[in-house]
């Protein structure tokens, strides 16, 4: 961490908020304003981007005037096991079925906890997978199908 | 003597709709669901109504609503048995109530501890929803009243009020209301049908979707959060013996149940307000005025009475604004709004009248919705302490699957399922960075409305902004959004309220 940023969490959330004004502002340059009397699609959001733009700096500024907390490790791990598992589904669920994807999402994500163990995330993606057959497929109706075309279903 | 023959027909009409078949098991799977996430710790309101949003879809409007509002107000009595049993809150309002809760439990009064608060939930939770019936409706007859500069001007103070009732830094919770403003006005300009930040994805149209950006936020960001300091929780469950509070207890209880209720009631209706709020004002008043203060952190049941009958009646009662003016006054209620967009019903003042079934028929499960509790929590406790034992991991991939299928299924859309993931990245990133997310979400679900206003009441006044301040309620509502940042400001306050909030936290 460079030494002129005195306190980490507040530097990096001014940032993020300034990184954000950003990208909306580049947006905000294709629409019309307009006037305060007939306000354009972008008269509303363009005030809003303003306003981020000047709170993220002003809390950048504090991070680097005033001392504070110290961010901490970031859970890569924990990150990773969550959310590519998520993505997986989303990117399966049409072709390989309700019950393949499902299975290997949770017992992926499962792979997350530090107190893991192979024998209850066999019995947790079991349990799961007929809980969400019975509640979603069965109870609720959703049109999911069970096994996809890419595991020679429908 | 009007007033109480409407209110009375009123009722009756309500429990009309509350007592059908469908809608009283509904109600139950509420209440059942509520209690049993508020046992759970790691699991909260917000994170479960989000994921069973998708699945309302299919239901009629009154069956939703009701079944949803029941997890809420349902998850004050579950987080209370975490809270006295195991010194953790189940769920974020039972927070005081694990000060003296749990050092009752260990004197092994853990049984009079947990009777107190489901007989103190249940008193105010019966107020309350008489509260709702009384007053939403010459609320809303006040609201139709209002043009776009007073909508605006409320709006404002709402977004104020959560921004000012945040925890942590004033200046983080405005960057993270103007996100939540600024995420809202992605997809079609209302007025124009411009696209707006869509940057080519046809996809982003109708906008962000806010179930992936909920579930991504309050379920995927908290369970990332949760696994970080995951350790083998030491569940020491004191055995439930005796539930009947002697005589001298009883009377001891009586007095801050009163003042937990009405202090609670008077809490959830505040924009900004509800249980978590309720529970912690509560306590501190009764810890002020109380004859065993003494005792107060050392078992003191008076602590356990009061914050419980306090976030009822706030859980409750923050149904007020959300019914009448459309306005959300937590994170809950933005989802309930949510709800209700979804099924079609524009929220604001006209629900009460045009949607009579609808309003009636939640406010009358209520009470239904809280006498079941009272059933389920005082003679089936022991299910409930079983509950306690099932450990986080076996309970993250289960929210991880509810989400996954749950957003998917809102448009069968696998970018919703993506966006959810990104947005759970975000979300861990605002707990990390200290961002408290509550103040975004409420931006997010007001943002299309404020910006509608906004423009009507500038077309109406030829663009001149001094309308705002021209028309008195207008005028009024902004000086009171302006005075409740201010008044965080101010030195003496905003050494309290920080260590009002590390307190709640410990």
């Amino acid at each position: 961490m460079p030494a002129f940023i005195k306190s980490p969490k507040d530097f990096f959330a001014g940032l993020m908020f300034l990184a954000i004004a950003a990208v909306f502002a580049y947006g905000v340059r294709e629409l019309p304003i307009g006037t305060a009397f007939r306000m354009g699609p972008g008269y509303f959001p363009l005030v809003l981007v303003l306003l981020l733009a000047v709170f993220g700096l002003i809390i950048l500024i504090g991070g680097i005037r005033v001392p504070g907390q110290p961010i901490g490790a970031i859970p890569w791990r924990g990150i990773a096991l969550v959310t590519l598992p998520v993505i997986f589904f989303g990117a399966t669920l049409k072709g390989l079925g309700l019950i393949p994807a499902l299975s290997i999402t949770v017992f992926s994500t499962s792979l997350a906890s530090r107190l893991w163990d192979l024998k209850t995330s066999i019995a947790i993606t079991v349990v799961l997978v007929v809980f969400s057959w019975l509640v979603f497929v069965r109870g609720l109706g959703l049109p999911l199908s069970l096994y996809g075309p890419w595991v020679g279903g429908y | 003597m009007e007033f109480f023959s409407a209110l009375s027909t009123n009722l009756a009409f309500g429990f009309d709709q509350a007592l059908t078949g469908s809608n009283l098991f509904y109600c139950f799977i509420g209440v059942l669901l509520g209690t049993a996430i508020g046992v759970l710790p790691g699991l909260g309101p917000v994170a479960t109504i989000a994921m069973l949003l998708p699945i309302t879809f299919g239901l009629p409007p009154v069956s939703s609503l009701i079944m949803l509002a029941g997890i809420y107000y349902g998850a004050q009595y579950g987080g209370s048995t975490t809270a006295i049993l195991i010194n953790l809150p189940g769920e974020s309002s039972s927070v005081v109530t694990a000060i003296d809760g749990y050092q009752l439990a260990k004197q092994g009064k853990a049984g009079q501890a947990l009777f107190t608060a489901a007989v103190g939930s249940f008193f105010a939770g019966t107020v309350a929803t008489f509260l709702i019936a009384g007053f939403a409706p010459p609320l809303a007859e006040v609201a139709l009243k209002f043009g776009p500069a007073e909508y605006f001007a409320l709006m404002v103070l709402g977004l104020a009020a959560s921004v000012a009732l945040a925890h942590g830094s004033l200046i983080k919770a405005l960057a993270m209301v103007i996100l939540g403003l600024l995420l809202g006005t992605i997809g079609q300009d209302l007025y124009t049908g411009t696209p707006r930040f869509t940057f080519g994805y046809s996809e982003f149209a109708d906008g962000l979707d806010f179930v992936a950006l909920a579930m991504g936020v309050f379920g995927l960001g908290e369970i990332i959060r949760n696994l970080e300091d995951e350790r083998k929780r030491n569940i020491i469950v004191s055995r439930v013996r005796d539930m009947i509070p002697t005589k001298a207890e009883i009377k001891a209880i009586i007095g801050p149940i009163l003042r937990g209720t009405a202090l609670g009631s008077l809490l959830g209706i505040l924009p900004g307000g509800g249980a978590l709020l309720a529970s912690f004002g509560a306590y501190t008043l009764e810890k002020r005025i109380s004859k065993n203060r003494a005792n107060f952190g050392k078992g003191a049941i008076e602590g356990v009475a009061a914050p419980e009958a306090a976030n009822n009646a706030g859980a409750q009662t923050s149904f007020i604004p959300m019914l009448t003016l459309g306005i959300p006054s937590n994170p809950v209620m933005a989802l309930m709004i949510g709800a209700m967009i979804i099924q079609g019903i524009v929220p604001g003042p006209n629900v009460i009248t045009e949607k009579r079934e609808l309003f009636w028929g939640i406010v009358a499960s209520m009470w239904i919705g809280n006498f079941m509790l009272l059933v389920l929590n005082l003679p089936l406790i022991g299910m409930w302490v079983k509950l306690l034992t099932v450990p986080y991991r076996m309970l993250f991939p289960a929210i991880m699957a509810v989400c996954c299928i749950g957003v998917y299924s809102v448009s069968n859309n696998p970018v919703d399922v993506y966006a959810m993931a990104v947005f759970g990245v975000i979300g861990y990133a605002f707990i990390k960075l200290d961002c408290e997310p509550a103040p975004l979400l409420l931006g997010f679900v007001i943002g299309r409305l404020l910006e509608e206003y906004l423009r009507r009441a500038m077309l109406l006044s030829r663009g001149d902004p001094f309308v705002f301040f021209q028309r008195p309620i207008s005028a009024v509502l902004l000086i009171l959004a302006i005075l409740a940042l201010v008044i965080v400001l101010i030195p003496a306050v905003s050494k309290t309220r920080e260590k009002a909030f590390h307190e709640e936290t410990k």
